[in-house]
């Protein structure tokens, strides 16, 4: 252990909820984007599932908001340290969609992209099993546009790199295949209590 | 979006030991932090590390900083650092910290905000978030790079305008809460933004913004009207 000379940190308690090297934001929501919000209406959202499918399809925001309605109350961790708890976002189950387009038993990866072009790949069993959503509300109200509205993926068992905002789709591969941030450094999966933050971790 | 530049995953996983050398004050609120790493891979202009500090009891705090010198410097890297209010690791910086002082850094990260010194640059920041940009700077001074390079910096006044005695002609800093005599008082705006785009050198200028998302949205918003495509605008948000 290399201790810092002089250095105490602040005083802490400890969150059961915190994954290490996680502080909680409290009320703040931090915004890490490396590109310009898009402007994009819910009339021009459309969200597709292609690849390794039995049926690609793509649905519009009144086709999606038809699909059952589904709601995430839980945690969410950042890999720049901050995470926050008791967040209510609300949307549709990943399931329901993948339900319609019937993921092939060759599929094992999926990687997520952006309407604008951001992409970060996933296992497909974390997108399964209600662990992922695609999520337009936050608190009650339409989804803010720097935080990915109107509509994003939302995984929050993972770091929030992999909740790609302004969600465009999902191709379904039988390999994984690095995304934006991955071919960056960061880590393929991101589990926030391993602290997979950077490749090699 | 911009493609990225190629990094170092083996370099980006490894803990270094960075031994503090040097403070140098810049203003009231901000000093630069110079330190001899003699394992470092070297970086690109542009590109951040992460920080950690760790306390008596094991209890570690991490947080991402850009790098402020030039890819030159071998052995030494330069942080600036804010001295943010009740900051757990600027406060240490800023009150703690002295030559001989050992540190642990993991980097350089993140290929994306780089700039390598190959396309005109357009660089817009405000408050620290003009310390990448200072990178990408220096690194064309010490280069002696002919490609375009220009500078807009926003400060609340000129005494919080950091490394205020390095700039040139490639810069304009902008006010926006006291300026010297004959100085507009300001936030930045098209006025400043328009003319650099009607530059267009050739090839167009690859568009860098730093700063906090406020003002992210804000430069990033200018430069779209302006003109500047969207997907040659590379953003980081200190939060
Ligand atoms: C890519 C990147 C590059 C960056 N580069 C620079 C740079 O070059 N220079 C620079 O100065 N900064 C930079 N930053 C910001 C830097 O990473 C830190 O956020 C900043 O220095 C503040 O850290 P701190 O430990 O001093 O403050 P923190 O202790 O993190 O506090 C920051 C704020 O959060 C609150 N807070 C945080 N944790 C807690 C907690 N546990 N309890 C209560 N409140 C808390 C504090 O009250 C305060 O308002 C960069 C950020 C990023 C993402």
């Amino acid at each position: 252990m290399n201790v810092t000379r002089g250095f105490t940190g602040r005083p802490r308690v400890h969150l059961p909820g915190l994954p290490p090297g996680q502080y909680d934001a409290g009320d703040d929501w931090p915004v890490l984007s490396a590109e310009v919000t898009p402007d994009l209406a819910p009339a021009d959202w459309t969200f597709r599932i292609d690849g390794l499918v039995a049926e690609p399809r793509s649905w519009d925001w009144d086709e999606a908001h038809g699909l059952p309605a589904s709601v995430y109350e839980g945690d969410i961790h950042c890999v720049t340290s901050w995470s926050k708890f008791g967040v209510r976002f609300g949307g549709v189950s990943l399931d329901a969609f993948l339900d319609v387009v019937r993921p092939d038993a060759s599929a094992t990866h999926a990687v997520a992209y952006s309407h604008s072009g951001y992409t970060t790949n996933l296992p497909l069993a974390d997108l399964t099993g209600g662990r992922a959503w695609i999520a337009w509300e936050y608190g009650g109200r339409p989804l803010p546009a720097e935080h990915g509205g109107p509509a994003r993926l939302l995984v929050p068992h993972l770091y929030f790199w992999k909740s790609a905002k302004w969600i465009a789709g999902l191709r379904l591969l039988d390999h994984d295949e690095p995304g934006f941030w991955e071919q960056n450094g960061y880590h393929a999966r991101g589990n926030p209590w391993e602290e997979q933050r950077y490749s090699g971790d | 979006m911009p493609g990225r530049i190629a990094v170092s995953d083996r370099a980006a996983a490894l803990w270094q030991t960075a031994t503090l050398t040097e403070i140098r004050r810049e203003t009231p609120a901000v000093a630069t932090f110079r330190f001899a790493v003699p394992g470092w891979a070297g970086h690109l202009p542009g590109q951040h590390l992460m920080l950690r500090l760790t306390a008596g009891d094991g209890y570690t705090a991490q947080r991402h900083y850009s790098l402020a010198s030039p890819p030159d410097d071998a052995g030494h890297i330069e942080l600036t650092l804010d001295h943010v209010e009740g900051g757990e690791v600027s406060g240490w910086f800023h009150t703690e910290a002295r030559p001989g002082d050992e540190v642990e850094v993991r980097g350089p990260l993140s290929g994306f905000f780089a700039w390598p010194g190959d396309r005109p640059a357009l660089l817009i920041g405000a408050g620290s978030g003009v310390v990448p940009l200072m990178a990408m700077l220096r690194h064309h001074r010490s280069r002696g790079l002919d490609v375009p390079l220009r500078l807009l910096v926003s400060a609340r006044g000129p005494e919080e305008l950091i490394y205020a005695a390095e700039y040139g002609a490639e810069t304009t800093a902008v006010f926006t809460r006291r300026a010297p005599e004959g100085v507009p008082v300001g936030r930045l705006s098209a006025a400043q933004v328009a003319p650099l785009l009607a530059e267009r050198p050739p090839g167009g200028w690859e568009a860098y913004v730093c700063g906090s998302n406020a003002f992210a949205e804000h430069a990033s918003r200018l430069l779209v009207t302006a003109g500047q495509p969207v997907d040659r605008i590379r953003i980081e948000r200190f939060g």
